[in-house]
């Protein structure tokens, strides 16, 4: 039985508002306990929400960028249910008259095929408190900072069929609002997490099996790894006779596994009604062109850019373009250096690293473009190798200048003076009278293969910085006299 | 109508409201009246109108992003019947 894995995610990003979606209190992450608390997140009585007009923008740029309709008459509903970190007892989210409708994007996935999955809508609500269990004498301790920041929850069709497509979709996700800069899309700070409908069915069924939900998903590896155990239990649980469940799961990264959250189950009945103390939104026409007009160019965009004006493959354009610092790094590598493909090998190669390696984001990389741009040109310019060229990053790195700077205080300039090499070639040949001596007998064919040896000790001998190509040249000529 | 005793207790538990025994009749056929109401407004033809999503036929006036709130942390903690490092203190919830 081969059997197939369908997926659609749920998103919230929390928006990069100065202040909340219905109250002028701060959204700054990381402040002291209930400081960014105010009487309308808290829900005192007698206060009243006022929609921040900031959260509608962005929500139209989402949906701009995503291809989709835009609600011009949205409207918000309360979503009741009872929990401490949820102090008016619902939640104000959107149902029925979302401020985005359908929409589509584009997936690319690692074996360089793309996808489309289709948007079902986004709609705008607020974000809840947190709670924190752990040192209370047995009780619940509840911070109310996050009460009421800004979310878009974005709703996939169920068009995935493999934890990869979503984590690819996600990281499409991920890259969208990071580009349009309506939210920073910290992972680790919950500015974008993911729940996970997943189900299976026997290849070529149209029906869909039973769904699970895996709720608050908040990285990208976990929500592959969670997807992957959750569907394969679902397989094992049908191949042993029994049957799904619907409903909510956790997952556990220590022990790889989901478990059932069963106190959700009970009171899954959110009695939703639209709230009376929020008009519907209108937005008009012009508005909506005028947002359309300052969109910034969009990873796609700047995928076929890359690939048009730099002359990239289609996957390193891409690769470059998947975040939108990474692609303005590139960029700045390659007007300053003049070479793009150089820059774009550096950028995905020793820069990506270098980055990896001390864990740092592109922002904070300690080679800067500027850096960059002038080793390469020191490449380009044959004062020294590639080789050399790696040596000379890390002391950047390292922070000890621009290239010029290290080459000359190490004193790694390319030797490309003749008199110099050919010194270094007649000394190697000199040394090597079996090696010679091999060469001189070998068949015309092999000789070619054969000079390896001779370049690799002549470059040991220069300490790497003799010039390759003249090696080659002076080493053939040299070694053909003898024959 | 009336409303069966079985959806009254778990409105109840949705609401987190208690409804003793004995009040239990009254609520029902309260609200059996409530719901009679509504289906008096479910005969209406409304073929053609759009649904309201609010009694005035206004639109929301939406305020710039801002923040204009200070932090009144210890005024509304001094409310709260427990709390501590700043948190409001609950019995304990976990899922």
């Amino acid at each position: 039985m081969e059997w197939e894995v369908v997926i659609g995610l749920e998103v919230h990003v929390q928006l990069a508002t100065q202040s909340k979606i219905f109250s002028g209190a701060s959204t700054a992450f990381g402040a002291d306990p209930n400081t960014q608390a105010c009487a309308v997140d808290l829900a005192m009585p007698g206060t009243l929400p006022v929609p921040n007009e900031e959260a509608f923008r962005f929500a139209v740029m989402f949906g701009l960028a995503m291809n989709a309709e835009i609600g011009k008459r949205s409207v918000f509903e309360r979503k009741n249910y009872f929990y401490p970190d949820l102090p008016k007892g619902y939640q104000t989210t959107q149902l029925e008259q979302p401020i985005v409708g359908e929409g589509q994007i584009e997936i690319h996935l690692e074996d360089g095929s793309s996808k489309t999955v289709r948007l079902h809508h986004a709609h705008l609500e607020e974000d809840a408190g947190k709670s924190l269990h752990e040192d209370f004498h047995g009780m619940s301790g509840i911070d109310l900072n996050r009460a009421g920041t800004p979310l878009i929850e974005i709703v996939s069709e169920p068009d995935m069929r493999s934890a990869a497509e979503a984590v690819a979709y996600l990281k499409k996700i991920h890259s969208i609002v990071t580009y349009l800069g309506i939210s920073d899309g910290d992972m680790s700070q919950g500015s974008l997490r993911c729940d996970a409908n997943v189900s299976v069915r026997l290849k070529g069924e149209e029906e869909l099996g039973t769904r699970t939900e895996i709720k608050n998903l908040n990285s990208f590896r976990f929500i592959e790894k969670a997807i992957k155990v959750e569907a394969q239990r679902q397989i094992d649980l049908i191949e042993d006779g029994g049957r799904v469940v619907q409903e909510t799961r956790l997952y556990d990264a220590d022990k790889n596994e989901t478990r059932s959250m069963r106190s959700k189950e009970v009171a899954n009945d959110y009695r939703y009604f639209p709230c009376p103390d929020l008009l519907p939104v209108v937005l008009s026409d012009e508005y909506i062109e005028q947002v359309r007009g300052d969109l910034p160019e969009l990873p796609d965009a700047k995928c076929a850019r890359f690939e048009k004006e730099y002359g990239l493959s289609a996957y390193d354009a891409d690769q470059l373009t998947q975040e939108r610092l990474t692609a303005n790094y590139f960029e700045q590598v390659a007007a300053k250096s003049g070479e793009a493909k150089l820059a774009a090998n550096w950028v995905m190669g020793e820069v990506a690293a270098l980055l990896n390696r001390e864990e740092k984001s592109i922002e904070q990389s300690p080679v800067n473009a500027e850096h960059l741009a002038g080793l390469i040109a020191r490449i380009k310019d044959g004062t020294i190798s590639s080789k050399i060229a790696k040596q000379v990053f890390e002391a950047m790195a390292n922070g000890d200048g621009d290239a010029d700077a290290v080459i000359e205080a190490k004193g790694l300039k390319q030797v490309s003076d003749t008199g110099a090499i050919e010194k270094l070639v007649d000394d190697v040949i000199a040394a090597s009278s079996a090696q010679v001596e091999n060469y001189r007998n070998a068949d015309p064919d092999k000789r070619p293969k054969m000079m390896g040896f001779f370049v690799g000790q002549i470059m040991k001998a220069s300490k790497g910085q003799a010039n390759p190509q003249m090696i080659n040249k002076i080493l053939k000529e040299k070694l053909d006299a003898l024959l | 109508m009336a409303v069966d005793a079985q959806t009254i207790e778990k409105l109840a538990e949705l609401a987190r409201i208690a409804i003793s025994e004995e009040t239990i009749d009254e609520v029902s056929s309260r609200l059996g009246d409530v719901l009679q109401l509504v289906d008096q407004l479910q005969a209406v033809n409304t073929d053609g109108v759009e649904p309201m999503a609010h009694p005035l036929d206004e639109v929301q006036v939406l305020r710039k992003d801002a923040v204009t709130e200070p932090n009144r942390r210890e005024a509304f903690l001094a409310l709260a019947p427990q709390s501590e490092a700043g948190l409001y203190l609950v019995p304990k919830v976990i899922d």
